[in-house]
């Protein structure tokens, strides 16, 4: 009775791996996010298990216009174009500008300050060439079986890639997601 | 004809032009003067694989010390230290993922969905455990998980719970399993991981509510030892399965039993079978008829459960964001309530049409129509074979675990009197 049971249990278990073998993966997958997809909801933010957010703000500097009035760096409607506090669109303060000459300004991202809120992200695809985008960093990303913020992204933006290329990049020449508004 | 083809020609240069144009910046690449040069696009670090493989390793080793602890060596002290370890390797140091009891949705995922490649590592997670389980009883329960490991560490004053409500508790593992197995299969949630009780606590970082369950768990857990193990675990379930027909399994005494009755009542979770009296058996010819009446009821529980998971499987869908989002948007068109949840923003922006979603979630709701019968005749049969399994007796002459419920914990080791000649 006992080895019967045995048979008839173990059958499955060593079935299982065969019938998965085509199946498997073993460089594995990891939690990426299709930057043409995002739609900077704020999602990444307030969702992911790690506090601050793995998701972090990355600039694709190639990309970049270097512009003075940057809609990623700037609040909409601000008075002055300064550095000022009030003035800046993150509310961390994670984006530094700096000079580069008349009258381009080279903006980098401090990722330690990043919490991945995407507000940058949605300044400059609405109102420049889309150079910073979001990136789940893969050194603090958990790597959950089930991603919490896959789980809420609603525009499905967040899915398993392949971990030997575990980033989506922006490159020079991608088409812009939003076509030109001609009104603007 | 001719015009025809030429009206085209310009079409498509036209279009080519246009793509063109489109691809370009809106703000042209800035030409310096100053000798700027771009700076590398820099990605965060990537994430080394190799700890994937150290967890499989680590769990092997840690599973073959256990079994040497709990079967050989049949020290509680040792299993306590195994516990400890792996508490702060399987825990705290890799932060409760992935783990064995999650896994199981990885494999219901991957058998039913072709899209979904399962990580080696959560099928070795899966298998491992299962394969010890069935040479030598839970001992991944007794050292090796790390939900198990907290929950024996904080387990100080136990206390038995009456057989009524152990026996009505330990049904809910079984539907959450069936239920965490459909919504994986279904591609709608993966509700092991989410619902993990103490994954906050070993990420010291989780919402409020998943701490104060946690800690409510381990607070009850103090003196009902374990009862995430016991009450809600669905990995368990398959544990006790295997572990049912394991070829060596941890034993009370070291030698033979002399009855001596010590063990009795020490087993917190009520594992240990006690041997035969002659007073509790029952009459043969009545054990019979019960018997048979029992097994003739299996199949009538199966279909009543299929039955009633079909009736419920449209309601199981909702799950699903995708019905979730669907029924929002239907009940802003009927009766004008504006959705606005952060989905039905996203849909309205991303230019995904009404009768795209729509059939979307007839497609997930049939889905459910035809896999939630499954659940509940699982859920039948379970029940089924827990009523036969009750009219059967073997004759017992001594006090042995019950290699289903018992964890291999070693907590009964000391109160047995009978000692190994040497």
């Amino acid at each position: 009775m006992k080895r019967a049971g045995r048979v008839l249990i173990v059958a499955p278990l060593l079935v299982l791996p065969v019938a998965l073998y085509k199946k498997t993966s073993a460089s594995g997958h990891v939690w990426q996010i299709d930057p043409f997809k995002c739609t900077q909801c704020g999602q990444c933010k307030t969702n992911c298990v790690r506090t601050p957010s793995a998701v972090k703000c990355v600039h694709a500097f190639v990309m970049c216009g270097y512009c003075d009035l940057c809609g990623g760096y700037l609040r909409q409607g601000t008075k002055t174009i300064s550095t000022g506090a009030e003035n800046q669109l993150c509310p961390t303060g994670a984006i530094t500008r700096k000079f580069v000459e008349e009258p381009y300004f080279e903006y980098t991202i401090n990722e330690d300050l990043c919490d991945g809120c995407g507000k940058c992200v949605k300044g400059c695809l609405d109102f420049g060439n889309g150079s910073l985008y979001l990136q789940i960093n893969q050194d603090l990303c958990a790597d959950c079986n089930d991603c919490s913020i896959a789980r809420k992204c609603p525009s499905d933006a967040i899915s398993r890639v392949p971990a030997d290329q575990q980033y989506i990049p922006k490159e020079r020449g991608t088409l812009n997601p939003k076509p030109l508004n001609p009104s603007e | 004809m001719k015009r025809k083809l030429f009206t085209y020609t310009i079409f498509l240069i036209l279009l080519s032009l246009h793509t063109f144009i489109n691809a370009q910046d809106r703000f042209p690449r800035p030409e310096f003067e100053s000798g700027y040069e771009y700076p590398e696009h820099q990605m965060p670090l990537e994430r080394p694989h190799i700890w994937e493989y150290i967890d499989v390793i680590v769990l092997v080793a840690a599973l073959s010390i256990t079994t040497w602890l709990a079967l050989k060596k049949r020290s509680r002290q040792g299993l306590i230290w195994m516990s400890l370890f792996s508490l702060i390797w399987f825990g705290f140091v890799r932060e409760g993922c992935i783990c064995s009891v999650g896994s199981v949705q990885n494999v219901a995922l991957a058998l039913f969905n072709d899209g979904y490649a399962i990580p080696l590592t959560a099928l070795l997670f899966f298998t491992i455990p299962l394969l010890f389980a069935l040479f030598f009883g839970r001992v991944f329960c007794a050292g090796v998980c790390p939900l198990g490991a907290i929950q024996e560490l904080t387990g100080f004053k136990p206390v038995k719970l009456p057989k009524s409500v152990e026996s009505v508790m330990i049904a809910i593992p079984f539907i959450y399993l069936a239920l965490s197995v459909l919504f994986a299969a279904l591609e709608s949630q993966f509700i092991i991981c989410r619902y993990d009780p103490f994954v906050g606590i070993f990420r010291l970082d989780a919402p409020y509510t998943m701490i104060v369950f946690g800690a409510l768990l381990l607070l009850a857990g103090v003196f009902i030892n374990r009862p995430y193990c016991r009450y809600l675990c669905p990995y368990g379930v398959i544990l006790n399965l295997f572990s049912r027909f394991a070829g060596k399994h941890l034993t009370i005494t070291p030698a033979e039993c002399i009855n001596c009755r010590l063990c009795e009542d020490v087993c917190p979770y009520d594992a240990i079978i006690p041997s035969d009296t002659a007073l509790n058996r029952e009459e043969p010819e009545q054990s019979r008829k019960r018997f048979i009446a029992n097994l003739l009821l299996v199949p009538v529980l199966i279909v009543a459960g299929a039955l009633v998971f079909q009736n419920i499987g449209p309601s199981l869908s909702k799950v699903s964001q995708e019905v979730r989002l669907a029924q929002e948007i239907r009940t802003e068109k009927e009766t004008g309530i504006e959705a606005i949840s952060k989905d039905a923003v996203a849909f309205k922006e991303a230019g995904k049409t009404e009768d795209e979603l729509f059939a979307e979630e007839l497609r997930i709701i049939s889905r459910y129509r035809k896999a939630s019968p499954w659940a509940g005749a699982f859920l039948g049969l379970s029940l089924g074979i827990g009523l036969v399994s009750l009219t059967l007796r073997t004759k017992r002459t001594e006090y042995k675990p019950h290699q289903g419920k018992c964890y291999s914990c070693g907590r009964c080791f000391k109160y047995c009197p009978v000692e190994v000649k040497k």
